[in-house]
C-alpha cells in the first residue's frame, strides 16, 4: 500500500531520491489523504526533486503557514471571549502544538480548534462562546441531547463571522468509554505557553494522543496521529520521560493505548519495534490508503469503525444508538 | 484505477483516474492537442468510480473524488462522464489551489492584455468568451482565472469551454469548424456540450497576461455601461474568489493591487452582439 511510501518518506526523508515520477505522485496523493502534506513538505525541505513536485510541496508548506496563522487567531479569539471567566484556555492537539512552538505543530494542518475547560465550568464557557458569536451546529435535538450527556465536549460550535470549529472538551474520553481519564488532573497538570494560553503537560499531551486514536476512534488519520506522538516523545526526551509518561498514561486508565502508540509510532517512524498481533491489524488498518489517496480494505475499516464504536459504549447502548442514527439516514462507511 | 488520463491544463496539471473507459477515451480525444502535467507529476488527483462495485455494470453511477471533495456530492449517470471528470477538475482547482488568487471569470486575451469577465450563473461568462475566441481574442479560460500574488499577471486555465442549452447552438453558428464534445443532456445545470479551444488558445495557456479590463456582465437588459468604483469591484471579487480567505494576507494584497489597477464596468446587455460591441469598445 501507498501510504507506506508516505511513511518512508517521513522517516526517512533522503529516500524520495530513487522515486520516479509515479512515485511522488503516489506519494503526494497519499500525503493528502492523511492531510499530512505540510508535514511532508517541512521534512523534505531542501532536498532535490523534480521541479513540479518542489512547487506542489512549496504550496503546501506557504498553505500550512497560513493555516498556523488562522490557528492562533482562533485561539486568541477564544482567549478573549473567555477571559472575564478567570478560567484557564487550554488547547488540544494541532493548535497547541502550534502555539508552543513544538515539532509536532511544524506543517501540521489544523482542522478545528479544540480547548479544555474545567468541568464545572463547562457551562459558563459555552455561555461566554455564544455571547462572542459562536453558534451551535447540530440541528437535530437527539445529536444535542447526546452530546450533552455523554460525549466528553459540547456539541460543536461554529463561529457565524470566521466560519470556523471550536470543540471544547471537559475531558479527553467519552463518559460512555470504560477508561475515565482524570479530568481534574489534566486541568491541575496544564502549563503556560505564553500569551495567556496553556496546554496540557508533556506526559497528557501524549496521553490524549494515544486516548483520541486507540480508545476512541475509528483510526481515521492515524498515521498524522503517531507522527505527532512520535515528534512528541522525540522533543520530551530525557532521562525517566517515558516512564513518568506510563505512570500518568496508568492514572487516567490509558496506559495499554499509550504503549500501543509509542509501539506503533515506533515502528512507523523510528527505529522500529516488534509489533503485537494486535498491533499488526492496527498497522494494516493505518497503511491502507493507496497510489490514489483511497482508504482501501474496506472490510479492515469497517471493522474499525464498529471496534471505535464498541468501545465507545456498551453493546445494549450501541445498537440503540446505531438503529437511530439509521433511521435519521446516516450510514456506515465502507 | 483502471483507466487514467493525464494533462496539463494552464499552470496546473490533473490526473484523472476512472472505473470506466468512456469518459477517460472522451477526455483524450477533446484534450488532445494539450501536454501533459510538468514532470509527469500531476498536481491534483480526480478520480472517477462507482459507489459500490456492482454500480460499475448496474444502473452505472459515477461519484466524482480526488485529492479534495465536497461531502454529499450527488453521483451523475455515465452518459455525463465528461461532465464529471470536468467538475472534478475545476472541483480541486476551487478547493485546493494556493499558488494563485483563483477568481471565477471567463477571460480573453489581446495583446497581452487580459479582460476578465466574471458573473452570477447566467451572466453569460462563457458565452461571451467563446464568441470573443471566435472573433481572434485568445481564451484564457470560461471558468477560473488565476492571478499570481507575486507578479499580479493573469494565468489562464483553458479547459473545455462548458456550454449551457441555447449558447450551444450560438456557438456551433459562430464556430462551424470546432470541435465539440459529446452532448451532456439533462445535466443540473441544463443541457451542456463542451467546446474545445482554438489551437492558438492551447498553444499560448502557458503564456500570463496584463490585467486589463474587470467586466461584470449580465445578460436579459437594456443595454447600459456603467463604472463600477475599486470598493465595489474588490467587494464583488471577493465573493466571486473560492480562495480569497484561504490565501490570508497574499490573497488581500494581491486582490487590493488588481482593483488598483485595473478600471472595472458593468455592463446590461439584450443580446450577445450588443454585448460583444460592449466588451471590444472597453478593451
Amino acid at each position: 500500500m501507498t501510504a507506506r511510501l508516505l511513511v518512508a518518506a517521513l522517516r526517512d526523508p533522503a529516500s524520495t531520491a530513487e522515486f520516479n515520477a509515479s512515485g511522488w505522485t503516489a506519494l503526494i496523493s497519499a500525503a493528502r489523504g492523511e492531510q499530512m502534506i505540510g508535514t511532508l513538505a517541512h521534512r523534505l525541505a531542501g532536498l532535490p526533486m523534480p521541479d513540479a513536485a518542489a512547487r506542489i510541496l512549496e504550496d503546501a508548506r506557504v498553505s500550512a503557514e497560513q493555516g498556523r496563522i488562522a490557528a492562533l487567531w482562533e485561539a486568541e479569539m477564544a482567549r478573549r471571549a473567555l477571559a472575564p471567566l478567570g478560567m484557564p484556555v487550554i488547547l488540544l492537539k494541532g493548535t497547541a502544538f502550534v502555539a508552543a512552538g513544538l515539532k509536532a505543530g511544524q506543517g501540521r494542518h489544523i482542522g478545528d480548534l479544540d480547548i479544555l475547560v474545567p468541568q464545572d465550568r463547562i457551562d459558563d464557557a459555552e455561555a461566554a462562546l455564544i455571547g462572542a458569536g459562536w453558534e451551535w451546529v447540530k440541528p437535530d435535538p437527539y445529536d444535542d441531547a447526546y452530546y450533552r450527556r455523554w460525549m466528553h465536549e459540547l456539541p460543536p460550535l461554529i463561529h457565524r463571522d470566521r466560519d470556523k470549529m471550536i470543540d471544547v472538551h471537559h475531558t479527553i474520553l467519552p463518559l460512555t468509554a470504560r477508561p475515565r481519564p482524570d479530568a481534574a488532573a489534566l486541568v491541575a497538570g496544564a502549563v503556560e505557553i505564553g500569551g495567556g494560553l496553556s496546554m496540557l503537560g508533556r506526559e497528557d499531551v501524549i496521553v490524549h494522543a494515544a486516548a483520541h486514536l486507540f480508545a476512541d476512534g475509528e483510526l481515521a488519520g492515524g498515521l498524522r496521529n503517531l507522527w505527532d506522538v512520535h515528534c512528541l516523545i522525540e522533543e520530551f526526551d530525557e532521562p525517566g520521560f517515558v516512564d513518568r509518561l506510563r505512570a500518568r498514561a496508568k492514572l487516567h486508565g490509558l496506559l495499554s493505548a499509550v504503549d500501543r502508540s509509542l509501539r506503533l509510532s515506533q515502528w512507523l517512524y523510528g527505529a522500529g519495534a516488534p509489533l503485537t498481533l494486535a498491533d499488526r491489524l492496527f498497522a494494516r488498518r493505518l497503511l491502507g490508503r493507496d497510489s490514489w489517496g483511497r482508504q482501501r480494505l474496506k472490510a479492515t475499516e469497517f471493522g474499525f469503525y464498529l471496534r471505535g464504536h464498541l468501545l465507545r459504549m456498551p453493546p445494549a447502548m450501541l445498537a440503540r444508538h446505531l438503529w437511530t442514527k439509521w433511521r435519521k439516514g446516516y450510514r456506515p462507511p465502507g | 484505477m483502471r483507466h487514467v488520463f493525464s494533462v496539463r491544463i494552464g499552470p496546473a496539471g490533473f490526473r484523472v483516474g476512472s472505473d470506466w473507459r468512456q469518459p477517460i477515451a472522451e477526455l483524450e480525444d477533446l484534450y488532445r492537442d494539450y501536454p501533459k502535467p510538468d514532470d509527469d507529476i500531476p498536481d491534483f488527483t480526480v478520480r472517477l468510480f462507482a459507489a459500490r462495485p456492482w454500480r460499475r455494470f448496474v444502473r452505472p453511477a459515477v461519484m466524482i473524488g480526488g485529492d479534495f471533495t465536497i461531502p454529499d456530492a450527488a453521483p451523475l449517470p455515465l452518459a455525463l462522464g465528461l461532465l464529471a471528470a470536468e467538475m472534478g477538475m475545476n472541483l480541486q482547482m476551487a478547493l485546493a489551489q494556493r499558488r494563485y488568487l483563483l477568481l471565477h471569470a471567463s477571460c480573453v486575451e489581446r495583446d497581452g492584455r487580459a479582460i476578465l469577465m466574471t458573473g452570477e450563473s447566467g451572466a453569460g461568462k462563457s458565452t461571451l468568451a467563446a464568441l470573443l475566441m471566435a472573433r481572434g481574442w485568445r481564451l484564457m479560460g470560461d471558468e477560473f482565472a488565476l492571478v499570481d500574488p507575486a507578479t499580479g499577471l493573469i494565468h489562464g486555465f483553458p479547459r473545455l469551454i462548458s456550454l449551457k442549452n441555447e449558447s450551444v447552438g450560438v456557438m456551433q453558428a459562430a464556430l462551424p469548424d470546432a470541435r465539440f464534445g459529446p452532448p451532456q443532456l439533462a445535466t443540473p445545470k441544463g443541457d451542456i456540450r463542451h467546446l474545445v479551444p482554438d489551437a492558438r488558445s492551447i498553444a499560448a495557456m502557458a503564456e500570463p497576461a496584463v490585467a486589463a479590463h474587470i467586466i461584470f456582465p449580465r445578460f436579459g437588459f437594456e443595454a447600459a455601461v456603467r463604472e463600477v468604483p475599486p470598493a465595489e469591484t474588490f467587494v464583488r471579487l471577493t465573493q466571486a474568489s473560492t480562495n480569497y480567505v484561504a490565501l490570508g494576507e497574499r490573497g488581500f494584497d494581491a486582490l487590493t493591487r488588481l482593483v488598483g489597477g485595473v478600471p472595472a464596468t458593468a455592463i446590461d446587455y439584450p443580446d450577445a452582439a450588443t454585448a460583444i460591441a460592449q466588451v471590444e469598445a472597453l478593451a
